[in-house]
């Protein structure tokens, strides 16, 4: 799950991190609220689940009050289009006011589970403010890394090792090792799966501050972070990925035309390339789960045929323990009830799959049944053509 | 042979009073695995599925011997199963649970001695030697003994896979889920590295898929020391960057872990590797008579 940065910042001062001080704002009104309470001068940010927002327009510095109105009503619902967002771009809801502050240097920290490990890893770099996988291409040797043991926690050493690489040095040097410790601390506290300063700052003072903040919490520790998962902002989110997470389908919208629905991730990444391979394109990765009940069969369908791209539905269930006569059976009662029309190609394998078979193509509905994967994309590419767009 | 599980493995099911658990400890046992205890905290002294059911694992390894774990319980308690396992000193414990948090697997994961119990999983279908045993939710009857080593990320695609090589009469000597999350007990090094010494095995499937980077690490293990043929399919080659497909671990991030990366790589190592999902059995089957 994802935050926005103010709630990220939020999180992470609780843990001791130093940020800068600032409030979030809903309305033009709050912000200039917002600007006056904190002084002049402030940087007014969009907050939306995508980097890339200062090149966007997103982020801009107010001298004035005048400044502050004009700057929140620029980006207040406006649709910033950033490298991350797609084409069609984030309606900004919410903005961040934040102090202005004295930058001496930007630099580059985070902390991820390097996987090859299985352990904290933390990555940082002087060479701040940039895209770090540039920095990670183009200059490999400017990248710091230090290996957590989560036994142990962050050492004072590592932390030295990582300001000293920085080059920090007096009171920065302190405030940059007791930066870095805290931020550890946060990463593991929050169940994060990321968190990223870029940029870390350097203030003319001597301070270091998160100036920017990306927090990642790994979604399967949501259960024992009830205040991170109170902070979902559901408008970052594509409408038909939320309505199938409440069935608990995993659900990710694509731009083709052939709705997929499959058990398993693996089979279900698997069935959109082999879709693509013979030359259609599919509309989603749908992930049914290893059971496929009908009540999951039925939300799948639901949520498939309410995409106005999709206009056939391969259905892929390698069933195993599942008995394919009963697989069958959920389908034709989920079809008939939600009165589906799209034209549905199945591959199904798995015990009863003849009788299974029978069932569907007695049932009087347009299912065709296919033998094998490929056979099954085959039929997908020979029924769209059938199919008028 | 076969490699992780076999005739000599004696198995308790963690969990093996849920629904769940005895369900699948049912169906290993029909298939003929040596199930030998179970394990319920405060449910010791019953008896489930035909076998006793013990307060802690410790007890069940005294009493009879169980050198293999299958835990099956809700996720916020799987690390906790797993550490048990590895404290008590089982060869293997193997879990399908899905959604354990990354940060359990990393600490777990540190708890393992050099030379300790081998964690399986979690999220993954298990582990199977056809014909002997098997301690994981795969169906049972679509494999066939033979001599092809599965490895894969993924579950129902591996029983595509199985599907594949046993309707063209191939068989397998054993199939290893290693799961699809971030942090995993057992990776595809570990897993070929046993295939590469095992005499029954004389071929391998590999399945992959984005994110990450255990599948170059295979492919460098597999350039260096297997000298078996391998096939290898990724799965994802289609899917956007920076989204998470299912799998926790299926995410391409930075330019890194994409499908074309991963195939090249193992490409490079001499694997044959297909484009289409439905060519696994096919290629093993050239490769076997080539």
């Amino acid at each position: 799950m994802n935050l926005h940065e103010h709630q990220a910042k939020a999180l992470l001062a609780e843990y001791g991190v130093p940020i800068p001080r600032g409030k979030v704002a809903f309305s033009v009104d709050e912000a200039v609220a917002a600007a006056s309470e904190l002084g002049l001068p402030v940087v007014v940010k969009a907050q939306i689940h995508a980097g890339g927002r200062g090149k966007a327009g997103g982020v801009r510095l107010a001298r004035t009050e005048d400044e502050v109105r004009a700057a929140a009503d620029a980006i207040l619902g406006a649709t910033l289009v950033t490298k991350q967002t797609g084409p069609e771009g984030r309606l900004v809801r919410r903005l961040l006011v934040e102090e202005g502050v004295a930058i001496a240097r930007e630099l580059y920290v985070s902390f991820i589970i390097d996987r090859s490990t299985g352990r904290p890893m933390c990555v940082a770099s002087a060479a701040g403010g940039m895209d770090i996988e540039e920095v990670a291409a183009e200059t490999p040797e400017k990248i710091l890394t230090v290996t957590v043991d989560p036994a142990m926690g962050m050492q004072p050493f590592q932390a030295r090792r990582l300001a000293f690489g920085l080059g920090f040095e007096g009171q920065v040097f302190r405030n940059g090792t007791k930066f870095l410790t805290a931020l550890y601390r946060a990463f593991e506290g929050l169940d994060a799966s990321q968190v990223e300063i870029n940029p870390m700052l350097v203030t003319e003072g001597g301070d270091v501050l998160a100036l920017d903040a990306k927090v990642s919490v790994d979604d399967s520790a949501l259960f024992r972070q009830p205040q991170v998962a109170a902070l979902r902002d559901i408008h970052e989110e594509s409408p038909l990925e939320v309505e199938a997470s409440k069935h608990r389908l995993s659900y990710i919208k694509l731009d083709g035309s052939v709705g997929c629905m499959v058990n398993g991730a693996g089979l279900a990444m698997a069935t959109m390339d082999i879709v693509k391979l013979a030359g259609a394109s599919p509309a989603n990765f749908l992930d049914v789960g290893g059971g496929a009940s009908a009540e999951q069969i039925e939300n799948a369908f639901r949520i498939l045929s309410s995409d106005p791209e999709v206009r056939l539905v391969l259905i892929n269930i390698f069933g195993g323990i599942l008995r394919c006569d009963r697989l069958a059976k959920g389908l034709i009662a989920a079809v008939r009830k939600l009165g589906v029309t799209l034209p549905i190609v199945i591959r199904m394998e798995g015990t009863n799959v003849e009788l299974a078979r029978r069932m569907l193509e007695e049932s009087g509905l347009d299912f065709t049944t296919a033998d094998g994967m490929r056979d099954a994309a085959e039929q997908v590419v020979r029924k769209l053509e059938a199919v008028p767009a | 042979m076969s490699v992780l599980v076999g005739n000599e493995t004696r198995l308790v099911v963690q969990g093996i009073t849920g629904r769940e658990g005895a369900f699948h400890a049912e169906a290993c046992r029909d298939y003929g695995t040596n199930l030998v205890a179970g394990v319920v905290p405060g449910k010791g002294g019953q008896t489930a599925v035909g076998v006793p059911v013990f307060d802690t694992v410790a007890e069940a390894v005294e009493k009879t011997g169980a050198n293999v774990g299958f835990v099956l319980v809700p996720p916020p308690f799987c690390a906790d199963a797993y550490a048990e396992a590895v404290d008590a000193g089982l060869d293997l414990v193997v879990s399908i649970t899905e959604g354990v948090p990354t940060r359990d697997m990393v600490r777990v994961m540190r708890t393992v001695p050099p030379g300790g119990t081998r964690i399986l999983g979690p999220n993954c279908p298990g582990v199977i030697s056809p014909g002997k045993a098997k301690v994981g939710i795969m169906p049972g009857f679509i494999h066939k003994e033979g001599h092809v080593g599965v490895v894969s990320r993924s579950g129902t695609l591996t029983y595509e896979a199985v599907h594949q090589l046993s309707e063209r009469g191939i068989g397998q000597s054993t199939c290893v889920g290693i799961g699809g999350d971030p942090v995993i007990g057992t990776n595809f090094v570990d897993v070929l590295e046993l295939f590469a010494a095992d005499e029954d095995t004389g071929a391998v499937i590999l399945i992959g898929e984005i994110g990450g980077g255990a599948e170059e690490e295979a492919a460098d293990f597999i350039r260096r020391e297997l000298k078996k043929p391998v096939v290898a399919f990724i799965a994802g080659q289609t899917a956007p960057p920076g989204r998470r497909m299912g799998h926790a671990g299926a995410i391409v991030m930075g330019g890194q872990g994409t499908a074309a990366g991963k195939m090249e790589a193992l490409r490079s190592a001499g694997c044959t590797v297909v484009e289409s999902p439905a060519e696994m059995g096919a290629a093993m089957e050239a490769r076997l008579q080539g």
